[in-house]
């Protein structure tokens, strides 16, 4: 029986709306008991006086690489990445070479992450065949498999029929769908947000619309199916309009912003002098589209945060901004930005931002964990909210650097996880 | 009245008019005027880049940019070499960065760079120790360009502060609008800018220019026209429907001219599309400067090769 | 520091009446003669002088102002890092080819600004003869170069500061040497 006894912690758990000072005893992987004051012999102790404790952060949108592109990251590299970020588990992205479209992948990848040992990786299985969009992917055996979700993230579903068929049939399975909406004819070779910025440095522009119009569509297809709709990395005002339209009408549609397009705008370019660690899809947006996502957190339209940790080799990056990949690595930076911005700047309450990165995406997903309640998995994560570091890209346990972020100094860091009762990962003292 | 020069420029590198103070652009634009006397000369070149070597690293197709470079690296005395695209590693899939650091490996003093991608410019100018010249990066900016015409029309009328300048065209691909719309505001001149809305890039009142979609709004009254080329290469068929109608619309005719200022200038940064954004009536007239442009044009980049030639040390003494 | 002046407004006056004296007697043709003044303080000298030459002889001959930033050996590949100086303005009215051309400076000291006036203005042309005319001959020569009229002699050491000011650049006038003193 092994025993592990956390004390004097700042217990934080949107799920039991808690937030007070307790020790937590884990008995077998599982939370045996919360309490104000627990002695308990022979059981692990870590003295947790001045971190906060709460269920494990999930990061619902990653990209592993793993099978295709471990150059870039791995299954293994990715989890260990995720547990030094203060995440237990992630779900990762079908756009694998090959595509996660198959029962075969799904679980060849269950079984890589059973091999890391590191964080949980719920795998994502593709909608349509190689992501082609053209026909639908064996979602049934996916899910049997251990899929939690289905997206053809990275490559929008450009067909709406084909969409329409992919809500319908979750409802099979009751997972959601996930769609990273795009139009790519108005996305006409953009890559960075169009606006005075994009104008300024003769980039070509990727308009908030060619977002927009798909969110519209999704929605009304959610309407229309009544099936599990997620948005994935909404970026715009009227995104957001649309979430709103859709909950007030009691549709099961819900979204997710990342931690770049909440804390950087598209003047980063400008700034960076076209740096492409500044470049990622969706685009950082302007000034005005950033405000109305940090107001849609705050206000609850928002009902997740996600990385879309996306590596990238160094050489990959080492290109033309037009001609370098999109995407940013986000997994070790993402709670501290977070943190800085809602809880430090915004003075959001712990337990609202503890439910966006851990209860609600747990719900979301239908995924164990995002509660400290009794029996339940204990999967948890300690943070140190004085904790005041820059962000070093050459300490990344990713295999990839490509963050916007590096640099900054940063103030609200995770200093342990802890998987199903074991502590997998501390923040070495400097 | 107009801005007092600067002793120097600032940067190792010219990538754009946009980190050009107004002083900076004014010691150009003197020393360009200087430069342009030895055009006049029996014997049309000076030794003061002796021992210097120019890399002119091309890699979009481009002659006449090219062309006014090179003449302008050999009335300096500068040693220089040129390298397109065509036939290069750069085709066989290396990338920009090892062309670039291959070719600093060799000891340049400077790489003048024309690219098709905005921001390549910057980009390289970060790593590499030679001077960087942008001969042109993507839509984003043609700094010598832009100086060229400031230079001509300063010859011609005398100064840029408190001109009228209407550029019409398409404005959206076009890098000689951005690094003109710069340059003349921060000389003191209005801006105007027209072309069909569909080629007018978001946002562009915020580069502080007027921004009309009727050319004969942009033009009436203007001190100078300034035509944009039409990149009918690389244009879809979706920007605007034909060249005819575009004739109809946007080209610079007598009659339009004759809504601007008496005597204003007409400019084009070439190469033209006779009949398509320009009448040959007009390309032709009294009023075009176009040629001077081209003539300026090498006085310019002499002047911008002077002036970096020095590196960032220490002053020199009179 | 100590600062002796050598010439005052009227001394410069009539060094220069001179200078001037000493041109005429020695150009066969004076129409032949073009007065070119090395900028900056060397061009309304020169322009003095075609005063003081029509005056004796009531022809003026032209005057021209001549740059040689682009011809200096100083700012070439032989320094490291440095900035480039200002250009000046070149302004030759009239062709150089077949004149008696009188270069005219402030002060004569290494040579070396000499020689880049020369090479500058054999770039223009053909002149028949160059000669040259300078205020003040401080000596130090690096170059084997000598002029044909020398307004004054000035034995300086070589950290003296010697220092030609005109009331069209400085707006004072006159001539100094300026001396370390120890102590």
């Amino acid at each position: 029986m092994s025993r592990l006894l956390i004390k004097h912690a700042r217990v934080i758990d949107p799920s039991q709306r808690l937030d007070e000072g307790l020790d937590v005893l884990v008995v077998d992987g599982r939370i045996a008991r919360l309490a104000e004051r627990i002695e308990e012999r022979g059981a692990e102790v870590i003295d947790a006086a001045g971190l906060m404790a709460t269920p494990g952060f999930i990061d619902v949108h990653t990209h592993l690489r793993e099978p295709g592109f471990e150059y870039k990251e791995t299954i293994a590299s990715g989890a260990a990445a995720a547990l030094a970020g203060g995440f237990t588990a992630v779900c990762c992205m079908p756009n694998t070479q090959p595509v996660n479209d198959s029962a075969a992948v799904t679980e060849f990848i269950r079984k890589r992450a059973e091999e890391a040992g590191a964080a949980r990786v719920y795998p994502i299985g593709a909608i349509s065949k190689g992501q082609a969009g053209e026909e639908l992917s064996e979602m049934g055996e996916m899910v049997r498999a251990g899929a939690v979700a289905v997206s053809d993230d990275g490559r929008p579903v450009r067909h709406a029929y084909l969409m329409r068929r992919a809500l319908e049939y979750s409802l099979l399975f009751g997972i959601p769908v996930v769609d990273h909406c795009e139009d790519p004819t108005l996305v006409a070779g953009g890559v960075m947000h169009e606006g005075a910025v994009s104008t300024r440095l003769g980039l070509r522009g990727i308009p908030a619309a060619a977002e927009e119009v798909v969110v519209a569509r999704d929605v009304i297809l959610a309407g229309l199916t009544g099936a599990r709709l997620h948005l994935a990395h909404l970026s715009t005002r009227q995104s957001l309009e649309w979430v709103r339209r859709a909950k007030s009408q009691g549709l099961a549609v819900s979204c997710e912003v990342t931690p770049h397009h909440l804390a950087l705008t598209d003047t980063a370019v400008l700034e960076s002098s076209y740096d492409t660690n500044f470049k990622m899809n969706p685009p950082l947006r302007s000034a005005e589209h950033v405000a109305a996502l940090l107001e849609g957190v705050l206000d609850g339209t928002v009902d997740c945060l996600a990385t879309d940790h996306a590596p990238h080799h160094a050489d990959e990056k080492a290109l033309e901004f037009d001609l370098a990949p999109f995407g940013v690595v986000g997994l070790e930076t993402a709670v501290p930005v977070t943190y800085d911005l809602f809880v430090r700047q915004h003075k959001l309450p712990l337990t609202r931002f503890v439910a966006l990165w851990s209860t609600n995406p747990a719900r979301l997903f239908s995924l164990p964990g995002g509660t400290l309640k009794v029996g339940s998995v204990a999967d948890m994560t300690l943070l140190d909210s004085e904790a005041r570091l820059p962000v070093n890209p050459d300490k990344f346990l990713s295999k990839s650097r490509n963050t916007p972020f590096a640099g900054r100094r940063l103030r609200g860091w995770p200093v342990a996880t802890i998987l199903g009762g074991k502590v997998v990962w501390r923040r070495e003292r400097r | 009245m107009s801005v007092a020069p600067a002793r120097r420029l600032r940067g190792k590198d010219l990538v754009g008019i946009d980190p050009l103070t107004a002083p900076e652009i004014q010691l150009i634009l003197d020393t360009a005027d200087e430069m342009a006397k030895i055009a006049e000369r029996p014997i049309k070149k000076v030794p003061a880049l002796r021992g210097k070597t120019v890399v002119n690293l091309f890699l979009e197709p481009s002659t006449r940019t090219r062309f006014s470079f090179e003449m302008a690296e050999k009335r300096l005395s500068a040693d220089s070499l040129s390298f397109s695209s065509s036939g290069t590693s750069v085709e066989k899939g290396e990338t920009l960065l090892d062309t670039a650091r291959n070719l600093e490996a060799m000891q340049p003093d400077f790489i003048v760079m024309r690219h098709r991608y905005a921001g390549s410019p910057h980009w390289l100018a970060k790593l590499l120790k030679s001077s960087v010249i942008n001969a042109g990066d993507g839509a984003h900016e043609h700094p010598t360009q832009a100086l060229l015409d400031a230079m001509t029309i300063r010859r011609r009328l005398g100064r840029l502060e408190g001109l009228t300048v209407a550029i019409v065209g398409d404005l959206e691909h076009s890098r000689v609008v951005r690094s003109n719309v710069l340059l003349l505001q921060r000389m003191g001149a209005t801006v105007r800018v027209a072309g069909p809305p569909s080629l007018v890039p978001a946002q562009m009142e915020a580069m502080g220019c007027e921004v009309h979609h009727r050319m004969e709004d942009a033009i009436a009254g203007a001190d100078v026209v300034m035509m944009l080329r039409i990149q009918l290469e690389r244009q879809g068929k979706m920007n605007f429907p034909t060249v005819r109608e575009y004739y109809d619309f946007f080209a610079l005719t007598p009659e339009r001219l004759r809504l601007a200022k008496r005597g204003c200038l007409v400019m084009h940064p070439g190469p033209m599309n006779r009949g398509v954004e320009i009448d040959s009536r007009v390309a032709d007239g009294p009023q075009s400067v176009i040629l001077e442009q081209v003539t300026n044009g090498v006085a310019v980049r002499m002047a911008v090769l002077y002036l970096l030639a020095g590196g960032n040390g220490e002053p020199t003494a009179d | 520091m100590k600062r002796v002046q050598i010439l005052d407004a009227a001394g410069i006056g009539k060094t220069l009446a001179r200078m001037a004296a000493q041109i005429v007697e020695r150009s066969g043709d004076e129409k032949l003669t073009y007065l070119i003044g090395v900028q900056t303080r060397g061009v309304p000298l020169a322009r003095r002088l075609a005063k003081l030459i029509a005056a004796a002889t009531g022809v003026e001959p032209p005057v021209g102002a001549l740059d040689i930033t682009l011809y200096r050996d100083d700012v070439g590949p032989w320094r490291a890092a440095h900035q480039q100086p200002v250009l000046r303005s070149t302004d030759l009215p009239e062709r150089v080819d077949n004149r008696v051309v009188v270069l005219v400076d402030d002060v004569l000291y290494t040579g070396r600004t000499v020689r880049a006036a020369l090479d500058t203005l054999m770039d223009y042309g053909r002149p028949k003869a160059i000669r040259l005319a300078v205020l003040v001959d401080r000596g130090h020569r690096e170059l084997p170069i000598a002029a044909d009229f020398v307004g004054r002699q000035i034995p300086s050491a070589r950290s003296d500061d010697v220092q030609v000011r005109l009331v069209e650049c400085d707006g004072e006038e006159g001539v100094w040497v300026e001396k370390e003193v120890e102590g």
